[in-house]
Parts: C-alpha cells; structure tokens; sequence
C-alpha cells in the first residue's frame, strides 16, 4: 500500500495467518508419537457432532412434533439420539485420556479449558432436547429437573416446562455455544499442536524433546518434520514480502530499464521489510 | 520439583521438535466419519429410538379418578407441593432450599406466578358458564372464611382415602360435611375426562401456547406421572436420571449428579437439590480448571498411564538410545 499502513482486512488476516499458517490448519504430518488409538476419540467426538447437528437441521425443517407421526421423522430422530450417545461416549474417553497426558503442558491451557467447557455446556443442550420431545420422558424429566433449577435460582430464567423456552435453547442458543467452543477448542489444537510425551529424563532438555540424541527420527514410520528442518517452518506471509513492483507495459521497439539492485552494505529504506529467504 | 524447573518443564513442551509422520487429517475426518454414520444407522436400525406418548389430565382423570379429585383437593386448599413450592410459582418461603444463609431461589422472586386454588380449580370452573348449581357452589366457597374452607378440604380429602370408583368413572364417597367441595370437584372431575381441563390450564391472554408449566404442575402433584415413571425405571432410588423410557440408555452423563442423591445426607435432606448443584457446580469448575490446580493437575505424572499411551514413543527412544 502506498500509505505503508496496512488495512484493517489486511492486519486481521496477516495476524490470521501468522498464528495459524495453512499447514497448521491443515496438517500433513504429524508428531511420530502419536501412534495411540486414544488419539482417534478426539475427531470421534467431532464427527458424531457433526451427525447430530445434521439429523437435528432435517427433524426441524418438519417441526417438532413430525417425529412421532412420521416414520422418516422416527428414524431421523433415532439417528439424532444414538449421535448424541457417541457423541458423549467418545468425549467422555477423549477427556479422560487427554487427562492422563497432562495435555494442558506447554502453553495448552485454553485448549484443555475450551474442550472441558464444551462439555459442561453439552450437558443442557443435551437436557434440553429430552425435555422438548414431547412426550412422557420430558414430562417426567422436566418436572423431576425443576427442582434442581429452581434451587439453584435458574428456574426463574431457564424453565424445563416451558416447551417454547427449551425448544429455542436446544435448537439455537446451546448448539451455538457448543459449535463455538468446539471451534476453537480445534483451533487451539492445531495452533499449539498435540502435547508431547512427558520426558522420562529429570534433566529438561527442550531442544531435544522426546528426540533421541542423534536428532533420528523416532520409529521407523517416521521421517523428520518440518519443525526439525533448519529454517523457517512456513513460508513467509505475504505481508512479509515487499510490495510489488509494478511493471509498465513496454511500447513495441522500447527497452525495459532495469530495476537497480540495492548494493552491498547499503541500508534498506525505512518501511520496508527485507524479503525473507525462499525455504526450498 | 520447583517453581523454575516445573517452569522450564512445562516450556519444553511448548513445541515438538522431534520427528514427523506423514498425515493426511482431511482423510483421517472422513474415514472417521464414514465409521461413525455406520454406526448410528447400526444403532438406529437395531434398536430405533424411545417415544411414551405423553400423560393428559384426560388420561389420567379416567383412569385413576379418586388420585386425580384427591390432588385437586390439595390444590384447592393449597396444600400441595404447588401450593407450598415458594419462589418461582408463589411466595411461600417455608420450603425454599438453602446452603446455609444463601437461598438463590428468592433471588429472582416469583418469576412465574401460580395460585394452585385459583389456577387449577377455581378459574377453570369459572369457565364453565351455563351452570348455575356449579357456579353458587364456587360462591359459596369463596365466601366462606378460610378455617371453614380448610375444614371442608381437609374432610372431603379424608373422605376419599375410602372413596369409590362408579362404573361411569365417577366417584362417591360416604356422607359428611364437605359444603360445595364435592360439587365444585365433581365438576372438575368431568370436566377433566371430557379433555376441557388440559385445555384450559394452557389458555392464557394468547392464542398461541408453549408453556405447558401449569398443567404439568398439576400432574407432577397427582400419582400420574409418577406411577408410569415407576415401571419405566425413571424414579430417583432406581438412578432415573441417567435412564430413558423402555430400555434405552438416557443421559448416562449424568450419573455423577444422580450418584449423590443416592446417599446421604442428600437422599434424605430437605436442601438435597441445592446442596447436589452446589457440589455439582464446584466439581465443574474444578474440572473445567484442572490445569490450575495443583495436586490435580499433577496426579498424570504420578500415576504413569501415560506411558502405556506413548509406549511405543518411549521403546523408539530406549532403542535409539
């Protein structure tokens, strides 16, 4: 830009990019260490909500109460509830056994907090869909649960009986925190990476973390990732880069005068960065 | 371990610095997904899912006559857990449950007002336009001062403890002093089996209805609900929280919360359910913090299940020396 000051557009996406460069958004490859089937539980849980909020979206284009006349509507419903019993099974193993790495070292606080939120938040999504089935289970857990609301001064504002209240936080409100939160629950996955294992060695030797002291790759799957590379993992963002030099049409018979190269020894102009090294 | 070494331990985790495996998580998601819908369409196949068909006053006024009279006895004279429950439904403060000087339930006030003699007895009958026996013997119970209403209540609910059941679904029970209880609840009773009541108790100044606490109010104080939830596995003792109706599982998360009502002191408190999210409430956020709290935060290190997780990481690092 000719005003060397970024846009607003600009500085989001620059910032966007540099926290979570493409090939962290979208990984292909990943720590050797991770060769346990408990990894799996994770996307597990990512799936099954997936099918959730897609049986959901088909029960409400009919309405509530389609299910119980219609047979599709019975067999969406059917799907939307097993969804939810995966759902929960999958992230009741993927927290345990995020509990048991620790997975909160190193700087992965958010994500344990983000992912144990999206939880406790599931909970009354969960809870507020049995009590807008419309039939006997919600009457009877409506009324049962009333009390624990009330008791604890939510009644007032949540009411389990009032189908219309529930209805709307099931449909909407609940889901949308739970989306959210999962959301960045993965971003901050893949912004900080899955935590490694614990170091067996009392002495803390960040630079060869989990490495045998060779630097040779762990297991014979493995082949050094990017981040053992020397260098800069990603390359440069745009921004980085210095503005295009704009090149003029060239008139037929005209010369194109060369672009001077800055010299040796000489300092670059303020306001421009100097261009980083290509990584080959 | 110190503050500075738990420090440089935990910074050494920041960033894996080891070796790489080749991954493809687009196909990972996919193939994760495609298992999952098998799964549920497994599930959904085989077992399909639950559908009671809801409890109506109706239902319920037909075929257990004398529990349905006998709970709109109570609510006439305000003695059932409507009529006792205090804040949101009215401003009785007797049952209002606690931790020790805290009551949060008086902290929004009567947010959702019901009179239990007005709202599901009185004004119903009021309704009933076309019959003069009917609406003197409301005027005549209005008029009454109160200790002759208690009395006439607490004799007709007395009464029906003996009462019988005629093969027209009516009820009759043995002469006494009632005043116009048995008329006025009589009414009702008919009222309720010809499907009027279940109406009327959603019929406020809107066309359209959602809220359906008033009726189910008047249900959970009655037998109804309970006796069906009784042969479905659904009461408290029988850990109903986590089930669903016929053999389905239900929210089976919630075992922690049912687990304290099955022991003491909450199982028999009269704070049971506050004292229940209170605990409930400090274990959440005990959870949702764990990497802040020591001791807790530290029993993964201590207890080495991390190394069955990461064995094969660990038996790479033993063999590369």
């Amino acid at each position: 830009m000719s005003s060397g000051r970024k846009s607003w557009t600009g500085a989001v996406r620059d910032r966007a990019v540099a926290v979570l460069p493409p090939e962290k958004l979208l990984p292909d490859s990943q720590p050797a260490y991770m060769s346990s089937w408990i990894y799996v539980f994770g996307v597990l849980s990512l799936v099954s909500l997936v099918l959730i909020i897609g049986s959901g979206m088909i029960l409400l284009l009919q309405g509530p109460d389609w299910w119980h006349t219609s047979s599709i509507g019975h067999f969406f419903n059917s799907i939307h509830m097993w969804s939810v019993e995966l759902f929960f099974f999958f992230m009741v193993i993927h927290l345990w056994g995020k509990y048991w790495m620790a997975a909160w070292r190193g700087g992965r606080r958010r994500v344990w907090i983000t992912g144990a939120v999206a939880f406790v938040v599931a909970v009354p999504c969960a809870l507020t869909g049995y009590v807008s089935q419309q039939n006997f289970d919600s009457q009877w857990i409506s009324t049962q649960a009333k009390d624990a609301m009330n008791a604890a001064g939510i009644g007032s504002f949540f009411n389990l009986m009032n189908f219309g209240q529930m209805y709307s936080y099931h449909v909407l409100l609940l889901p949308l925190a739970v989306v959210a939160l999962v959301a960045a629950h993965i971003i901050l996955v893949r912004k900080h990476g899955i935590v490694p294992p614990f170091n067996l060695s009392k002495s803390v030797a960040p630079a060869t973390n989990g490495t045998p002291s060779n630097g040779s790759p762990v297991g014979p799957r493995a082949t050094p990732g990017p981040a053992a590379r020397p260098g800069p993992r990603f390359v440069p963002v745009p921004a980085q880069r210095p503005d295009p030099v704009p090149v003029p049409e060239v008139p037929a018979g005209r010369e194109v005068p060369a672009v001077p190269e800055v010299p040796a020894g000489r300092d670059v102009p303020a306001g421009r960065e100097v261009p980083a090294e290509p990584v080959l | 371990m110190s503050r500075e070494s738990r420090r440089r331990e935990d910074e050494s985790y920041r960033e894996w610095k080891g070796a790489y495996s080749p991954y493809d998580i687009l196909r990972e998601a996919t193939i994760a997904f495609g298992v999952v819908l098998a799964l549920v369409l497994l599930l959904t196949v085989l077992f399909s899912s639950p559908d009671l068909p809801p409890s109506t006053i109706r239902s319920w006024s037909r075929t257990d006559p004398v529990d349905f009279v006998t709970t709109a006895a109570t609510e006439l004279d305000g003695s059932s857990t409507t009529g006792g429950y205090g804040p949101p439904y009215n401003d009785v403060t007797a049952n209002t449950q606690h931790i020790g000087p805290f009551y949060p339930a008086r902290w929004f006030g009567v947010s959702q007002p019901i009179n239990s003699a007005q709202d599901f007895v009185l004004a119903p009958l009021r309704s009933l336009t076309g019959q003069p026996a009917l609406q003197a013997a409301i005027s005549t119970y209005e008029a009454a001062p109160a200790k002759t209403k208690a009395a006439w209540t607490a004799a007709f609910e007395s009464a029906l403890g003996k009462a019988r059941v005629t093969s027209s679904d009516s009820i009759t029970v043995k002469p006494g002093n009632y005043g116009p209880v048995p008329a006025m609840l009589g009414s009702l009773l008919r009222f309720a089996q010809f499907g009027g009541l279940d109406g009327a108790l959603l019929t406020s100044d809107q066309f359209y209805q959602t809220n359906y606490t008033e009726p189910l109010m008047f249900m959970a104080d009655g037998g109804v609900l309970t006796d069906r939830a009784q042969q479905q596995r659904l009461l408290g003792p029988q850990w109903g929280m986590m089930n669903e109706t016929g053999q389905y599982p239900g929210q089976v998360w919630l075992w922690l919360y049912t687990f304290w009502y099955q022991i003491k002191p909450f199982s028999t408190s009269a704070n049971g359910d506050i004292l229940v999210m209170g605990i409930m409430g400090v274990l959440s956020l005990a959870f949702i913090l764990v990497p802040l709290i020591p001791g807790l935060r530290d029993i993964p290190r201590r207890i080495p299940i991390y190394k069955l997780i990461w064995r094969d990481h660990y038996r790479a690092q033993r063999a590369g020396g």
